[in-house]
């Protein structure tokens, strides 16, 4: 490196750039599971899931909680996913009381 | 009213007990009857480092298990006075330290102390938790490196919630960060995150930067904390963290590089 960049450009690799991006990833990840599943989500996704069976047959692993945390909110996503049913039996649980015929 | 302040990391060999040993022996110099508790069950090594390996007789374990009295097993300082130590077990029974056990033990302590200060070990397992559980200020010791920075963190939210305050839903722990074997040229160079950038992660004030520094090693060689080395730039960053933590207002020592002038940038190299 020449006299001319060493002087101008103070230096050319900074890798504590590097290690203060990676930690605000993976700190904030992290606190985000920590604080966001410990209390109420467990209980919150058995509950959805109980609500949810009650007109279509899902299993446990169809549905994913997840909530983050940005400056000043927060957001609860809720990701279920139904199965592939037959038209017959879809049609069956419009038969059952829920939200669709209020 | 006995204050307990939990000396804790995470992460290993970033200088937790080097910390204890200099912030509780910086505490008894300025007059407070201050105990150092080693939590490093089947590892001590507190002991080695305040210089009084030899004078263990008894240890925390035996207190817990009734085998000793509070008296038998207290280490008193040699050199400060108000300063004494209380030695882990070197038994490999990490069981030994029960909650209970040490509760009535901190009690006891708290009748004839004004601060206790427990040297954690590293990691998250049960010395660790025990040695954190009953505190109401925390030091956590980083290092400004990636994964000392990272287990502190995780440290941070174990503080938040599986202390007792926690649990009983009291005032949280009181946090302060240690920044220990701080480079300022390197930070200044951009190899080293800086004294900011781990501010900027952790979140919590900030309550000494310890600089990088040969007198750690040479006076942790002798069995002397390193606050009592004169001389010392590292044993001066000691003195000015207790200073603070007693309250004065001191500027931080030791985060910036001397600057270089124009013709030394030019003409100096690095």
């Amino acid at each position: 490196m020449g006299l001319f960049e060493s002087f101008f450009r103070a230096s050319p690799n900074k890798s504590a750039v590097l290690a203060k991006e990676r930690l605000q990833i993976i700190v904030a990840h992290e606190r985000g599971s920590r604080r966001g599943s410990p209390d109420y989500l467990p209980a919150l996704k058995k509950e959805l899931l109980e609500v949810v069976r009650k007109y279509v047959p899902v299993d446990q692993s169809q549905i994913k909680v997840h909530l983050d945390r940005e400056a000043g909110y927060e957001i609860l996503e809720l990701n279920i996913t139904l199965p592939d049913e037959e038209p017959r039996s879809r049609r069956g649980s419009e038969n059952l009381p829920g939200p669709g015929q209020a | 009213m006995a204050t307990v302040i939990v000396v804790t990391s995470g992460k290993g060999g970033v200088g937790k007990t080097t910390t204890s040993a200099s912030f509780a022996t910086g505490l008894a110099q300025r007059g407070y009857r201050t105990v150092v508790i080693d939590f490093d069950v089947g590892l001590r090594n507190l002991d080695l480092i305040m210089g009084c390996e030899r004078r263990v007789v008894y240890d925390f374990v035996n207190i817990i298990n009734g085998e000793a009295n509070l008296n038998q097993a207290l280490i008193r300082d040699k050199r400060v006075e108000n300063l004494h130590i209380l030695p882990a077990s070197q038994t490999r029974d990490k069981e030994a330290l029960t909650r209970e056990g040490v509760e009535r033990v901190l009690n006891e302590l708290r009748q004839n102390f004004e601060y206790i200060v427990c040297d954690s070990p590293a990691g998250i397992e049960r010395g660790a938790l025990m040695a954190l559980y009953f505190a109401d200020e925390a030091l956590v010791v980083t290092n400004p490196e990636v994964s000392s920075v990272r287990d502190s963190d995780r440290i941070l939210g174990i503080l938040a919630s599986r202390s007792r305050r926690a649990e009983q839903g009291e005032l949280p722990v009181k946090e302060h960060l240690v920044l220990a074997r701080y480079a300022p040229e390197r930070a200044d160079r951009g190899d080293m995150l800086s004294v900011e950038d781990v501010l900027e992660i952790l979140g919590i004030p900030l309550l000494g930067v310890i600089p990088e520094s040969p007198t750690v090693l040479q006076s942790s060689n002798a069995g002397v904390p390193v606050i009592l080395e004169d001389g010392s730039d590292a044993g001066a960053a000691y003195g000015d963290l207790v200073d603070r933590f007693l309250g004065k207002n001191l500027p931080h020592r030791f985060i910036t590089t001397q600057k270089k002038g124009f013709l030394k940038r030019l003409f100096g190299g690095g």
